[in-house]
């Protein structure tokens, strides 16, 4: 401790000595922050531009002389379906394979195999689209008169089977392979932040490796698990090349998975419609754009929510 | 029904020596049972199945269910219900991950087979231009995917590095920081088509409705590819040490010096493996393509000048819209998803390899 005199004789503490360089530097940094929020708001802002012209005409002015509602409908109805199919098939299976990976899996090699999920992720949509017309389709035909056969009393399997096999159930299927890696990646990410300690208490007081995963990792990856899901969910929603490529839509709005007429969906339907439209039918298709823009904003903005909000309540950081 | 096992435990126990009332032991089942119960079903469901007509399918699924059920009959006895579950539950873990891996191996197999009849040179050095039915190739659409990618890069890098430098080194715990983190967050998950529609709306409003231009192409791609690159950037940035940093302002070095020379450099090869795999993410995306840069027939070098072919929108439009005879275009369509999955398999064998070999020594 100096005497106070002292302190009152130097000058006042000088600001920190900014130069150029670093004002210049701050700068742009902050800027390209600020311009991803303005491209944000660009697409939002351009797509409601875009879409108005929709809005306010006239029904008889649109595609198929319907309201837009009527014209839009039918389109989220098929998206919702295909992604909650694909929601479905692939939850269950990516947390089996989190699981595989995180706890079952040798430890030497594990870091391998979730490589060779994510490579999944690393195929262009194109393909898989490809895959799902060539492949898939003609080998689910067996599997669908199956399920007509002995579950056609179901809603969903009412048939009748249709010959090409390219149906709301193989669309899904493919939506679900695609989303599969996502889901694992996040799954798997909050099954090894368990803390050890939780799966060694568990262990000691004789729990097999099952209860053990029972007891201290799902209850602690539950969170994980939903938003990687709704991540999931999101990715399907706005899927757009597979279900274009695939899908044989007739607009109709049905639960029957396995027949020839199906729902299409909203990416699916811009896809195929906007290199063929002019004037009034493209604000349309930028219209139901916009539908799948809020929609898939709202399912990843909730997912982000769970995830931060556990973030902070966790002990693992 | 744990008194049931010890009182066999207990039974095989006096058989054996005579003298033990109680065991601490548990029985358990040798350990070669799930193999040998596994050969049995191979071989039942085998038997059974050269009798009523084979399929490889109904093989492996129906081996497998024989094995679970088997497996978990004989441990319940042997071993109770708890070890029984755990045994089931590892089998039904274990085979959801070979599930995992048909589609992976399938789509390889179906893309190679496929693809490789025209996987020759002329497909590499020809471009559509007047070509009916057989011949032709993808020369165009790969120098669109690559001029309208390397464009797209060229924005996104600049932009999310100097996001993810602020998010880390001057945001600290601002609003704004936070709305960025969000937003950039949100902004992963924008579906690809709507990329598309915000690249032709902006551009709609310059260049008139019709409007087709490899340029838009990219700023669409790039609205999907700046928050790839924020976020593996921000991921590194992250854990360079804070020592570092102070070290550097120790000696007297400037905010921006220290961020240029020492903080950047350091976690160089991670910020170069993140970008090439956000590279490989949008090199693939077909949607926003297809609806602002279109299709061309013959090459088109410049990307502000009208329509550019690219090869997931090639593949497609062979796909979708083809000629008569119908073929050819399909081979064309299968040779571009071929040559595409290739591109994307390189570019993340390359980032494996960059953050491998460039990363910093740590000890």
């Amino acid at each position: 401790m100096t005497a106070p005199t002292e302190t009152a004789t130097t000058p006042a503490p000088a600001k920190p000595v900014t130069q150029l360089g670093d004002r210049i530097f701050a700068g742009s940094a902050k800027g390209a922050g600020i311009l991803i929020l303005v491209v944000l708001a660009g697409v939002a802002a351009f797509l409601v531009a875009q879409a108005f012209p929709a809005v306010v005409a006239s029904p008889a002015e649109l595609p198929g002389e319907r309201s837009l509602a009527a014209y839009i409908g039918p389109l989220v109805f098929g998206t919702v379906l295909a992604a909650v199919i694909a929601l479905i098939i692939a939850t269950p299976l990516a947390i089996a394979v989190a699981l595989f990976i995180t706890h079952y899996a040798p430890r030497r090699i594990a870091q391998g195999l979730a490589y060779v999920v994510d490579l999944l992720a690393a195929v262009p949509s194109i393909v898989f689209g490809l895959w799902g017309a060539f492949t898939l389709a003609p080998a689910a035909l067996g599997l669908m008169t199956w399920l007509h056969t002995y579950l056609g009393w179901l809603p969903f399997f009412a048939g009748p089977v249709s010959v090409t096999g390219r149906t709301m159930l193989v669309v899904g299927v493919t939506l679900a392979v695609m989303i599969l890696p996502i889901i694992t990646a996040v799954s798997r990410e909050v099954f090894l932040q368990t803390p050890k300690l939780h799966e060694e208490a568990a262990l000691a007081l004789g729990a097999t490796r099952w209860e053990m995963i029972r007891m201290a990792v799902l209850p602690f990856g539950r969170s994980g698990i939903i938003s990687g899901a709704m991540l999931g969910l999101g990715r399907a929603l706005g899927e757009t090349m597979a279900v274009a490529i695939i899908l044989s839509a007739s607009g109709a709005v049905t639960f029957n998975l396995i027949s020839s007429d199906n729902p299409s969906t909203i990416a699916g339907n811009i896809a195929l419609q906007f290199p063929d439209s002019t004037g009034l039918a493209v604000n349309t298709l930028i219209a139901s754009g916009l539908v799948l823009f809020v929609i898939t904003l709202l399912v990843n903005a909730l997912a982000r929510f769970i995830v931060n909000r556990r973030r902070e309540f966790s002990g693992a950081n | 029904m744990t008194i049931d096992t010890e009182t066999v435990q207990r039974e095989r126990l006096k058989s054996r020596s005579g003298a033990e009332s109680t065991s601490l032991v548990r029985a358990e089942l040798p350990r070669w049972a799930p193999w040998a119960v596994f050969a049995g079903s191979l071989v039942l469901v085998g038997g059974l199945l050269a009798i009523t007509g084979f399929s490889i399918g109904l093989f492996v699924v129906g081996s497998v269910v024989l094995y679970a059920v088997v497996t978990y009959a004989l441990s319940r006895v042997v071993e109770g219900g708890r070890k029984a579950t755990d045994r089931l539950v590892t089998i039904v873990v274990t085979s959801a991950f070979a599930v995992a891996l048909i589609p992976l191996i399938s789509v390889l197999v179906t893309v190679i087979g496929n693809g490789i009849a025209r996987f020759d040179a002329e497909f590499f050095s020809s471009s559509m231009r007047g070509v009916v039915g057989e011949g032709g190739g993808a020369y165009h659409a790969i120098m669109g995917t690559l001029i309208i990618t390397g464009l797209a890069a060229v924005m996104s890098i600049p932009i999310g590095l100097l996001t993810a430098v602020y998010l880390v080194e001057y945001g600290g715990r601002t609003r704004l920081s936070k709305a960025i983190t969000f937003f950039v967050d949100v902004m992963t998950g924008i579906p690809s088509i709507v990329a598309g529609l915000f690249a032709f709306a902006l551009f709609a409003l310059f260049f008139g409705p019709g409007v087709r231009m490899g340029f838009a192409g990219a700023v669409a791609l790039s609205v999907l590819m700046i928050p790839v690159v924020v976020r593996a950037t921000e991921e590194m940035l992250k854990i360079v040490p804070n020592e570092l940093r102070e070290a550097a302002y120790a000696l007297g070095t400037p905010k921006w010096r220290t961020i240029v020379k020492i903080v950047i450099p350091t976690s160089i090869a991670g910020i170069a493996s993140g970008v090439t795999l956000a590279v490989a993410r949008v090199i693939g995306e077909t949607a926003p393509l297809l609806i602002i840069a279109g299709l061309t027939t013959s090459v088109n070098l410049n990307p502000f000048d009208g329509r550019m072919a690219t090869l997931p929108v090639f593949s497609y439009t062979s796909y979708a819209a083809p000629g008569v005879p119908r073929d050819p275009y399909i081979d064309r369509a299968w040779a571009a998803a071929l040559v595409l999955i290739i591109i994307v398999l390189l570019l993340n064998l390359v980032a494996r390899l960059i953050a491998r070999l460039f990363a910093p020594k740590t000890r």
